[in-house]
């Protein structure tokens, strides 16, 4: 029979399984199939945090979103255009997202008595009418791939995993991809297990044929590879993104990078990558909890390396006392905050914006650290590069804000040539810097440069310029202990000015607005770049004026901010938080933003951004 | 007197640049007017660490002192050498970044008893399991001294400060036992007013390759005065103190009429003249057994009676800087970094967009 072909200029998927149904795998392959064909497109996945909660049940399902276009996205998509479904937890689970009409393409051996009640269907949804209204697939996935092996020499269990890969075959076909690349991969995956690479290919090769002999999928869709500048991609997760620009910083500096680390989700993934590029000079330290991580990385701070270290909202609690050390011997320390849902472990798999007032004030006495922000899962390189670069120039520690939607959702990178990649400059001091009345001279460890008024770098190791740090507030200039009130007036002055200061040297804030007619502002920070931008976009195509900005800097904001912010009738500001962002502006420039805040562990859907924004853009 | 070689082959100071000329006590002594109360014991540590620095023959560049918070983690303002007077427990994590990074620094750290044991007593045991390069002081005078006389982890049971008016209910930490269990290679115990003991500790400790745990009992004689008295005292301290020496068999007090036997698991002090002298301990220091350095710790009784003094335990071990500077070295290709990063970025699944 030959086969209909639709074009379609967009498609989101959902992979829902259990935990052990690698969910999580199939639908990294289809996007790396989606790459390769050259869609544009962005994923989320979103997983439990118990490695296997029991099997088949509600909080044990594991999801992977793909969207993907024919033009450049910003979201991993609103709503599933196709939801499979292996058993009736994961059907449970996401059904209340799908849409009215879409397909969901059902595993039915799944479907049994016990599995129902396991979740709480006292009917079968499949029978009793609760899918009607969609264009329901029902598929054997399991019986076919058990079926498809059966002339292997391989168990029953294992020939029931590779169902995975008869969805992903299903799919692949329905959405003309390439199963080449997965079938290069689980060559590579199960080198060492022969009989798996070949189950695994067969049930893949099954899957796709069975799309294309049955009935039931009548219809193939195309989605033609997007438009996007040219140049030499790869699809990139913001964890591994954050990892190979702090190894970036490191080479453009100069200096050997150390990363102290304790694992803790969603950021363990940074030391995980970073521990693999030993030929960097990339020394990973695990340490023992996140204050011994963030003390050992200043002391290879102070020790003349780029001192990193990595950890959530938790671990930042822990290590405020260190980063506050940072601040007052003005040594160059980044640490990256992968923001999780809180308090205390609150959801560790569910993103979240909540952390920017900790990172901007989360330490006792007057404390200032640099903040700056990713907004996408590739940003986090160049946020990584930056963080590093302040850090360095200014000896201040920089918090670096990611969250768990860019750690662990991808987008096509662009890749940058090395050289193109910004400059970090280290300057080391070597000299004395300070004369003395009698004509001798000295080493002054805290006489500034006058132009960013940072302290001078001087390593151990350095003939001359022996001297001593701490904690205690010292004498400007000599560095010496001091307790004398006006000193510290003037330290504290000193080291906020320093921070302040950094405003001189960041690109000024700019604001999108095609039409030029916008008097709404939205501003934004961190990973709600994309759910906004694709917001303000259909709010244009429906004919509505507004401008959008995204800060890269929260400590300093961009000289123009409050400039800007009164160039507009309104500013709304959309956080996962509850207004953290909003109540920094409103303190601070006593412009009364609108928020909207939501905290439910997602990022934010295009189309709430849309609705709320609407209403506030036809009511100026 | 010890072996100071690393499975290896390395010796600490190894990587550390030499001197070039004769150094002096003089060069290592800051500006900085030394603040602690008459008659502290910090004062005679820091005059022997001073003489014992330029003894070293390392450049005075390369010697970095960390320290914590606390009396005694003043230290560093005193010496002129590169230091750091960091916050209160995380001395050793961050010495162990710095050790780690820098294998031509000589580093040493010095924390006290609530510093170490307290509040930092996780980093501390996590550094010497770990074999960092880093030489620790800890200065117990058993009080917290900074924060005006509170009882500390290593306060007798029942001591009575300003915050256990009725006397403290727990029970003491005895540093040397602690740190064996820690896996530390180096385990040594000496004291504030013998210099020469004290000087030559530290000479043991800086040619230990990986962490060298050194407790100094230290006389507060503000909120904890003679605490150490039994062993400084001429009339007491022969029968008190327990010196051992590699190699040695171990007798103490008048003409060596006590001697270190065997029993059961560990060991007991009894009466030379009533044993084999084939009997008597012959200090091992380089066991590989932490038991007996184990055994030789749980020695004194009540009142500190019996307390050895002198190195316990030294025996080679990988420190962890070694391995992973060795891990690093292995990966290093010889190409640029910037060629490197160039394939680390376009690696793995890319395609082109003409
Ligand atoms: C986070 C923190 N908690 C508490 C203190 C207060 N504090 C400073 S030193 C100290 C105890 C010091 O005792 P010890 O380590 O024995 O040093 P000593 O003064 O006896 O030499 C305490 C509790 C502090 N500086 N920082
Ligand atoms: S309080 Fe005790 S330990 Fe502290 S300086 Fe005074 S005597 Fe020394
Ligand atoms: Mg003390």
């Amino acid at each position: 029979m030959a086969k209909q072909v639709r074009q379609l200029d967009r498609v989101v998927i959902r992979f829902a399984g259990d935990s052990g149904d690698g969910m999580q795998l199939t639908g990294d392959r289809f996007t790396a199939e989606s790459a390769q064909l050259g869609n544009d497109l962005s994923t989320l996945p979103n997983f439990p945090a118990e490695i296997r909660a029991p099997a088949g049940t509600l909080p044990g399902v594991s999801s992977f979103q793909l969207h993907f276009a024919d033009y450049d996205i910003l979201t991993p998509g609103d709503a599933p255009n196709v939801l499979v479904a292996m058993n009736p937890a994961a059907l449970k689970a996401n059904l209340a997202d799908v849409p009215r009409a879409a397909d969901i393409i059902v595993n039915t051996d799944e479907f049994t008595k016990r599995n129902l009640t396991k979740v709480g269907y006292d009917a079968n949804p499949l029978e009793d009418g609760t899918l009607d209204s969609y264009a329901v697939h029902e598929v054997p996935l399991t019986s076919l791939t058990v079926k498809a092996l059966e002339s292997f020499d391989i168990s029953k269990k294992d020939a029931e995993r590779s169902k995975n890969m008869f969805a992903l075959g299903l799919l692949s076909w329905m959405y003309n991809r390439s199963v080449e690349g997965t079938e290069a991969f689980l060559r590579k995956k199960f080198a060492n297990r022969p009989e798996l690479v070949e189950a695994n290919v067969t049930a893949l090769k099954a899957g796709w044929n069975y799309g294309e002999t049955t009935e039931d999928f009548a219809v193939r869709y195309e989605v033609k590879p997007a438009k996007l500048p040219a140049g030499t991609y790869r699809n990139i997760t913001g964890n591994t993104a954050l990892a190979y620009g702090l190894i970036a910083a490191s080479v453009r500096a100069g200096l050997p990078l150390f990363l102290g680390a304790y694992p803790i989700t969603p950021a363990s993934d940074v030391l995980h990558e970073l521990s693999k590029h030993k030929k960097f000079g990339v020394l990973t330290f695990q340490a023992e909890d996140e204050i011994a991580a963030v003390g050992a990385a200043l002391g290879a701070s102070y020790g003349g390396a780029l001192g990193v270290t990595s950890t959530s909202g938790p671990g930042v609690a822990l290590k405020g006392e260190t980063i506050g050390l940072a601040v007052m011997q003005e040594l160059p320390l980044v640490i990256c905050d992968i923001q999780r849902a809180g308090p205390s472990t609150g959801m560790p798999t569910k993103t979240e914006q909540a952390d920017l007032n900790m990172a901007l004030y989360g330490r006792h006495g007057e404390s200032p650290a640099a903040v700056i922000a990713a907004s996408s899962p590739s940003d986090c390189f160049y946020a990584a590069i930056e963080a590093a670069r302040i850090a360095v120039t200014y000896r201040v520690p920089v918090l670096l804000l990611s969250d768990g939607y860019l750690a662990n959702g991808s987008e096509p990178w662009r890749l940058p040539k090395v050289a193109e990649l910004p400059e970090i400059t280290v300057d080391f001091a070597t000299a004395h810097n300070h004369e003395n009345p009698d004509g001798s001279t000295a080493f002054w460890p805290y006489l500034r440069d006058p132009e960013t008024l940072a302290r001078p770098w001087a390593i151990p190791g350095t003939p001359g310029l022996e001297h001593r740090i701490g904690g205690i507030e010292k004498a400007d200039g000599t560095g010496n202990i001091s307790y004398d009130p006006a000193n510290h007036d003037t330290m504290v002055r000193l080291r906020q000015a320093k921070v302040d200061a950094i405003a001189r040297d960041i690109p000024d804030l700019v604001a999108d607005d095609p039409s030029g007619e916008a008097r709404v502002l939205v501003l934004g920070w961190g990973s709600t770049y994309g759910p906004i931008g694709a917001a303000v976009r259909r709010l244009r195509d429906n004919g509505h004026h507004v401008a959008q900005a995204h800060l890269r800097h929260l400590n300093p904001l961009p000289a123009n901010t409050e400039a800007m912010l009164r160039g507009y009738d309104k500013v709304v500001v959309p956080e996962m938080n509850l207004g953290q962002l909003s109540q920094l502006l409103r303190g601070r420039f006593l412009i009364d933003v609108i928020g909207y805040n939501k905290v439910r562990g997602l990022p934010f859907t295009a189309g709430e951004l849309e609705s709320a924004l609407e209403e506030i853009v036809k009511n100026v | 007197m010890s072996e100071p070689v690393s499975p290896n082959g390395r010796r600490a100071l190894d990587l550390v640049p030499k001197a070039e000329g004769k150094q002096t006590m003089k060069q290592f002594k800051s500006d900085q007017e030394v603040r602690w109360c008459p008659g502290c014991g910090d004062y005679a540590i820091l005059a022997a660490f001073q003489s014992f620095l330029p003894t070293l023959g390392i450049r005075q560049e390369n010697t970095v002192v960390v320290s914590g918070i606390g009396c005694s983690s003043r230290f560093p303002y005193y010496l002129n050498t590169y230091g750091m007077h960091s916050i209160h427990g995380r001395a050793p994590a961050i010495a162990s970044g710095l050790a780690t990074t820098r294998p031509d620094l000589s580093v040493w750290m010095i924390t006290g008893d609530g510093d170490a044991l307290s509040i930092g007593g996780n980093h501390l045991i996590h550094a010497l399991r770990r074999n960092v390069n880093i030489k620790i002081l800890l200065f117990n005078n058993r009080i917290y001294g900074l924060t005006k006389g509170q009882y500390s982890p290593t306060s007798e049971l029942g001591k009575v400060t300003k915050s256990t008016p009725v006397g403290s209910a727990d029970a003491p930490f005895n540093p040397v036992s602690l740190a064996l269990g820690a896996e530390a290679s180096f385990v040594a115990r000496t004291l504030d007013s013998d210099r020469k003991h004290l000087t030559s500790v530290l000479s043991a400790a800086a040619e230990h390759q990986g962490s060298a745990f050194i407790e100094i009992y230290q006389n507060c004689p503000i909120f904890n005065d003679d605490a150490f008295e039994v062993l400084k005292n001429p009339e007491t301290r022969d029968e008190a103190v327990v010196r051992v020496e590699h190699g040695e068999p171990i007798t103490f007090g008048p003409d060596g009429a006590h001697c270190v036997v065997r029993r059961g698991f560990g060991l007991a002090v009894a009466k030379t003249a009533e044993v084999d002298p084939a009997d008597i301990v012959v200090h091992d220091a380089h066991d590989p057994d932490p038991s007996y350095a184990f055994a030789l710790s749980r020695l004194p009784g009540e009142n500190l009676l019996h307390t050895p003094m002198g190195v316990l335990r030294d025996v080679p071990r990988p420190s962890y800087d070694e391995i992973v500077r060795g891990q690093l070295d292995a990966a290093r290709t010889g190409k640029s970094l910037d060629d490197e990063l160039d394939s680390l970025l376009y690696s793995g699944d890319t395609w082109a967009i003409v």
